[in-house]
């Protein structure tokens, strides 16, 4: 288990309190004009020594993406946003930092506009996290009291303006460019990339967009080091995550704990355990609703990090471990994540937007056992077709999670769908869809 | 994609009241010269504050004009995003979650509560018309499932008893603590925390 020493958020559980004060005890604003002295380079380089990775899902390395801000600020200010549109099913960690740590997301932001030569931050926050919103605001006005941030921020001679924009419940907005549609006042539909927001993002302008969880860390990285944190958890999966674990198990909680521990212990030790029993685990799913979900077999052996996830044809997403017991049907889960899907696409093209409805309704039917067995290769097939033909990584996302119900538990749907299709059976039956395909055979 | 589709019952006239304008003007503030447009979101949901929870098409307008937008654009956002109720809701706006994390751990027990308290269908105004309720999807609050919001409030930790007590507050027009209703800190493990333990003692 990781040492409490290493833990960055030492106020995941609020113990300590998350105004200004008692930030400053636990180190946070304490020697920010010193970080800031050491230049942008600095900064960046060990952010990329560190290897840490984004932690709102995709995984992209952190420095590397800084380093994509054009060098010199030409004649359009450069900004940076940060994604607090958590919506993914089973993730609610950015909710903590947001109402118990929101200096350590304050400080990160000053840090990372500093890097990126940004004046101007807008934190995104989903609407429905409004008392959250209401507490980093406060915290925010704190900052600005005690000219940590706003004009020579901090002592270090960098301008820096903090705003809130809420968004109002739509999960598509945890998708980059359609959170920029959205701060500019539009629907958040997502926009083609390339150009990709580093060079035109907000406004036409250079705009740097991160994580929560990820900015949050950055002062704990620049104090410990770029090497103390590489030294956690593996090569190339490095640092600390918080977990969330939800479902089937007897303490579900949020922890932060060591990138690349073993799924078992995360839910042995930490959550108490699956509700009957580790024997009674049906799957997992370890990343948030759009990652492919994992049978209990391979439970056993997981390790929790981008890589071997990946090795799984799986993904660590947002860390969001949702676990699922014998108790529940397996299908019928399947089914109201992509009910999730289905509400949530914005409809922008036409494989997701139709797609997201008929993996749905397939589904739905699957669970009832009214679906016939050729339907489950042709539910296999419209994943295939939405999957990588859509313009953001929704279509991926709303897709794997049923390709992965395919992929291990197709013997259950199998079992419960065995029928042939009434088109087999000769039937003349009047107002049938495929009324044509009988005349065919007749 | 879901279907929204303004009330058939619109008031003629929409204007913002002196607090309303001056936080708008605040918000406006926020984003660069020319680009006042970003403000339409706040300003509908200053629009919805202000008019017991939802936004009337005359308050549309009257944003548009305020930003110097046109109407359809502001029409496009009120109804793309799910938080905007474009008809009348309750006074006490009741959203359960139940979404799968939510679902495993028992979310229809909730809706149960709420056909029986409340009203029978969802987005009904129940019989003295303070309170409603409406399914929603996953509002980020998974490791304190199954869980509700009422207005801005989160509920978490619930079952179907607990959901009565609540709903039996807010028919009597009192207003529930919010939280844990099993008594738990935050979201940490249940007598089961292993970490951070001299803080917690401390």
């Amino acid at each position: 288990m990781l040492k409490d020493k290493d833990r960055i958020f030492q106020n995941l559980y609020n113990d300590l309190g998350s105004d200004v004060s008692s930030s400053q005890k636990r180190g946070d604003w304490v020697n920010t004009k010193e970080l800031t002295s050491k230049g942008r380079d600095w900064i960046i380089n060990e952010i990329k020594d560190s290897q840490l990775r984004g932690r709102g899902g995709a995984g992209f390395p952190t420095g590397l993406k800084w380093s994509f801000a054009p060098k010199e600020v030409g004649s359009r200010p450069h900004y940076l946003v940060i994604n607090a549109d958590e919506s993914e099913p089973g993730t609610c960690k950015d909710r903590d930092i947001l109402r118990f740590e929101p200096h350590k997301l304050i400080e990160g932001c000053l840090i990372a506009s500093y890097a990126v030569q940004a004046h101007v931050c807008y934190i995104y926050i989903r609407g429905e996290y409004f008392i959250e919103g209401q507490k980093l605001q406060a915290a925010i006005n704190e900052a600005y009291e005690k000219n940590l941030i706003g004009k020579n921020a901090a002592g270090t001679g960098w301008d820096l303006d903090i705003y809130i924009h809420y968004g109002a419940g739509a999960y598509i907005c945890g998708e980059e460019t359609a959170l920029l549609e959205s701060i500019e006042g539009k629907k958040g539909q997502p926009r083609l990339k390339p150009p990709f927001p580093a060079l035109i993002g907000l406004y036409g302008c250079p705009t740097i967009i991160n994580n929560v969880e990820t900015i949050a860390v950055v002062p704990s990285i620049l104090r410990k080091g770029g090497k103390w944190f590489a030294s956690l958890g593996r090569e190339k999966n490095t640092g600390t995550k918080i977990f969330c674990i939800s479902g089937n198990v007897n303490n579900p909680c949020n922890v932060e704990e060591e990138m690349s521990i073993s799924l078992k212990e995360l839910i042995e030790v930490h959550a108490g355990g699956v509700i009957g029993g580790w024997d009674n685990l049906q799957a997992v799913i370890p990343g948030g609703s759009s990652m492919p979900l994992i049978p209990k077999e391979k439970c056993e052996t997981l390790n929790m990090d981008f890589d071997s996830l990946v090795a799984e044809k799986s993904g660590l997403g947002t860390a969001g471990v949702v676990v699922i017991n014998k108790d529940q049907d397996i299908i019928k889960c399947m089914a109201r994540i992509a009910r999730f899907y289905k509400h949530e696409s914005c409809g922008q093209c036409t494989p997701c937007r139709e797609g997201s409805g008929w993996m749905w309704r397939m589904l739905e039917r699957m669970a009832k056992g009214e679906a016939t067995k050729d339907e489950i290769d042709m539910l296999g097939d419209v994943t295939n077709q939405i999957a990588g033909h859509t313009i953001c990584a929704f279509g991926e996302g709303s897709s794997w999670p049923v390709q992965g119900l395919l992929r291990h538990f197709k013997k259950e749907i199998k079992e419960r769908n065995k029928f042939d299709p009434i088109v087999k059976e000769n039937k003349n039956i009047p107002y049938l869809v495929d009324q044509h395909l009988l005349d065919k055979n007749a | 994609m879901s279907i929204k589709r303004p009330s058939k019952n619109q008031p003629e006239k929409f204007e913002f009241n002196s607090s309303s304008l001056e936080e708008a003007k605040s918000i406006v503030s926020n984003y660069p010269q020319g680009k006042q447009q970003s403000a339409v979101m706040a300003l509908l949901y200053i629009a919805q504050k202000q008019n017991d929870n939802w936004i009337p098409l005359a308050a549309m307008k009257y944003i548009a004009n305020f930003l110097d937008m046109s109407y359809i654009k502001v029409y496009e956002v009120a109804t793309f995003y799910s938080m905007y109720n474009l008809a009348p809701v309750g006074k006490y706006f009741v959203q359960v979650c139940t979404t799968t994390p939510c679902m495993i751990r028992g979310a229809n027990k909730l809706i149960e509560a709420c056909k029986e308290k409340i009203s029978e269908n969802e987005s009904q105004l129940s019989s003295d018309k303070n309170c409603s309720w409406m399914e929603v999807e996953c509002l980020g609050a998974c490791v304190n499932a199954p869980m509700m919001q009422i207005n801005d409030d989160y509920y978490e930790d619930l079952d179907k008893e607990k959901t009565l007590e609540i709903l039996d507050k807010i028919i009597k027009d009192e207003k529930p603590k919010p939280g844990s209703y099993r008594g738990r800190t935050n979201n940490e493990p249940e007598n089961n925390r292993k970490t951070l333990m001299d803080l917690k003692n401390a």
